[in-house]
């Protein structure tokens, strides 16, 4: 869907441009603004010295002295530079981690087609259903029989639950499209399984593993509930966690330090994100159309 | 022959081995825990100890508790109004990105972003927004003269309810959004030249042209939108913590509150596992909704 004409839905033609105004682009710039205004709210504050921040005079929707001053006390002061770290080898060894392991399940349910793959296929499904939330008590529990409470490993075996359903149901759609013809070839060639997998069905679903890769690399970084739960020590604590926890001390809000940690803790996917956004969104509506 | 030349040529043999790294991920962390979460929610587990079995007496315990009814009302209201609102403005954000404006795919990355972002950290932002003193909000309705004192925004009850709604509405739109303009994107423009042809208004073309075909992909949508919102955590966590006067408690956060900061595993998984009767019920809703919908469309699904 990316060339002009095909944009071009209903009949738009018949318009005129005042009337498009009201029905178009005057709600879409409301739109715009509203989903925006949080993030230049966060850009603003990060960028304000205290006096500015708090006090009521003066136009609060510029900065007419802007200070670095947060983002030093937030890079010098705290250890938010091994949050970052954290957050960082966490998402990425939880993201390749699920897609080895669902590589090898979306081929066995999708095309090995072994007793039981349809139940199987069912059950990925299923358990993508099943949120974080009625799961990190008894995990807790898991985690702590086997010795990985709070460790950087309790996340990396934990963030799995979530993605492997994701990218496995993600990739049997891809490799669903790759015709049957292309197989039979290459065992009449005497080409093995493995490689069939490795050398035919893998080079034809990179656009399928690299949406499921961007798209789990994202929910493994914005993951708070098992972050928040399995681990207690501040220097392995992923970002979106140690902002909430750590930079808020008793009743004093330092405004400044937690906008800025927001803004750096959102950035990474931020820029990830926008390189890939048709993979992005490739993958988020083919897990729903399925 | 050996064993492993064997194995290349066995569907169930090789089917096995590349279940294998997924299946006991999720066998162990996943499908073990589900069970151990109902098993835990009919005994008296504390932190750090299994605890005996007690039957049903956390379910007994939670359904008397005032604090517990009242976070389910929460939790249903927040769910309700939050999906619904998500749903009117997801939609009406799909038409109009599926209109021929300028800077078509610019503006759709962009709109995604709220969805992308950590809804902790974003949900920080909207906690300086919703500040009691400095709120930029309250500033900009006292300049205009519209209020006198600034707006408690989350020490109130409704006042928190409705604000923590409004956050999630905001994270929420881009994920309705987007992927209903997918499923609009396949809708065949000669339908609505049909239509329009027909004598069809405006209003007409979208009540019967666009709705039938989209509500498929609406029913799924939603409902993976209700499944978010009804086990929603990190958003209540991080602005009110379930306060004032548990006002905002949702079964989640009451089930953290109650298990891990109180110690309570055994009650905190009764509310965790009480969430899943709800959840089907929302999964089934959809599934046969979908079903009629296929069957009426002629589809084989």
């Amino acid at each position: 869907m990316t060339t002009e004409d095909e944009g071009r839905v209903g009949m738009d033609f018949l318009e005129t441009r005042g009337r498009r105004w009201v029905t178009a682009y005057i709600p879409m710039g409301l739109f715009l603004f509203v989903l925006l205004f949080p993030f230049y709210w966060m850009g603003i504050t990060a960028f304000k010295p205290n006096e500015e921040l708090l006090s009521r005079e003066g136009n609060p929707f510029w900065v007419s002295s802007p200070t670095l001053a947060h983002f030093r006390k937030l890079l010098f002061d705290t250890e938010y530079p091994a949050w970052l770290l954290n957050t960082m080898i966490v998402s990425v060894v939880a993201t390749f981690a699920s897609l080895f392991a669902a590589v090898f399940a979306a081929y066995a349910i999708e095309r090995l087609r072994f007793r039981g793959a349809k139940g199987t296929g069912l059950a990925i499904f299923l358990a993508y259903l099943i949120p974080p939330s009625i799961l990190f008590i008894p995990l807790a529990f898991v985690l702590q029989g086997l010795g990985l409470f709070n460790t950087r490993w309790a996340l990396i075996f934990t963030y799995p639950t979530f993605l492997i359903p994701f990218c496995t149901w993600l990739l049997m759609g891809y490799f669903r499209s790759i015709p049957f013809e292309l197989e039979e070839c290459a065992l009449i060639d005497g080409a093995s399984r493995w490689q069939i997998l490795v050398k035919i069905i893998l080079p034809l679903a990179v656009p399928g593993l690299i949406s499921a890769g961007i798209f789990a690399f994202t929910l493994s970084w914005n993951e708070f509930i098992y972050a928040l739960t399995f681990v207690s020590d501040s220097e392995i604590k992923t970002v979106p966690v140690a902002v909430v926890t750590e930079l808020v001390e008793g009743d004093v809000y330092h405004w400044g330090p937690l906008m800025a940690g927001a803004l750096l803790g959102s950035l990474p996917v931020a820029v990830f994100y926008s390189f890939f956004v048709e993979y992005y969104v490739a993958g988020m509506t083919g897990a729903v159309k399925e | 022959m050996t064993a492993l030349d064997r194995l290349q040529n066995s569907r169930n043999g090789l089917g096995l081995v590349f279940m294998l790294p997924a299946g006991v991920l999720l066998l162990l962390f996943l499908t073990y825990p589900l069970g151990l979460g109902v098993w835990l929610g009919f005994t008296d587990a504390k932190i750090g100890r299994p605890g005996e079995f007690v039957g049903l007496e956390n379910y007994a315990f939670l359904w008397g508790d005032s604090v517990t009814r009242l976070a389910l009302f929460n939790t249903l209201f927040y769910t309700i109004v939050a999906s619904v609102l998500k749903f009117v403005l997801g939609l009406w954000l799909a038409l109009l990105l599926n209109r021929h404006l300028p800077f078509k795919t610019v503006l759709r990355a962009i709109v995604l972003l709220p969805w992308i972002v950590p809804t902790a950290l974003s949900a920080i932002a909207f906690w300086w927004i919703y500040d009691s003193q400095f709120s930029v909000v309250s500033w900009v309705l006292q300049r205009l003269g519209l209020i006198d004192r600034y707006v408690d925004f989350l020490g109130d009850p409704w006042n928190a309810r409705w604000s923590t709604i409004v956050a999630n509405v905001w994270r929420g739109i881009p994920f309705v959004a987007i992927s209903l303009l997918a499923g609009l994107q396949t809708i065949s423009p000669s339908l609505y030249e049909a239509a329009a042809i027909d004598g069809a208004t405006a209003w007409q073309r979208f009540r019967h042209v666009t709705l039938p075909l989209l509500t498929p992909i609406i029913a799924v949508v939603m409902t993976f939108s209700v499944l978010f919102t009804f086990t929603d955590f990190q958003l209540i966590y991080v602005l009110t913590r379930g306060g004032p006067l548990n006002a905002t408690h949702l079964m989640a956060t009451l089930s953290f509150q109650r298990a891990i900061s109180g110690g309570a595993m055994g009650e905190g998984a009764a509310l965790a596992t009480a969430m899943v009767p709800f959840l089907l019920a929302a999964i089934m809703f959809s599934y046969f909704g979908l079903q009629r919908r296929a069957w009426q469309q002629g589809g084989d699904r």
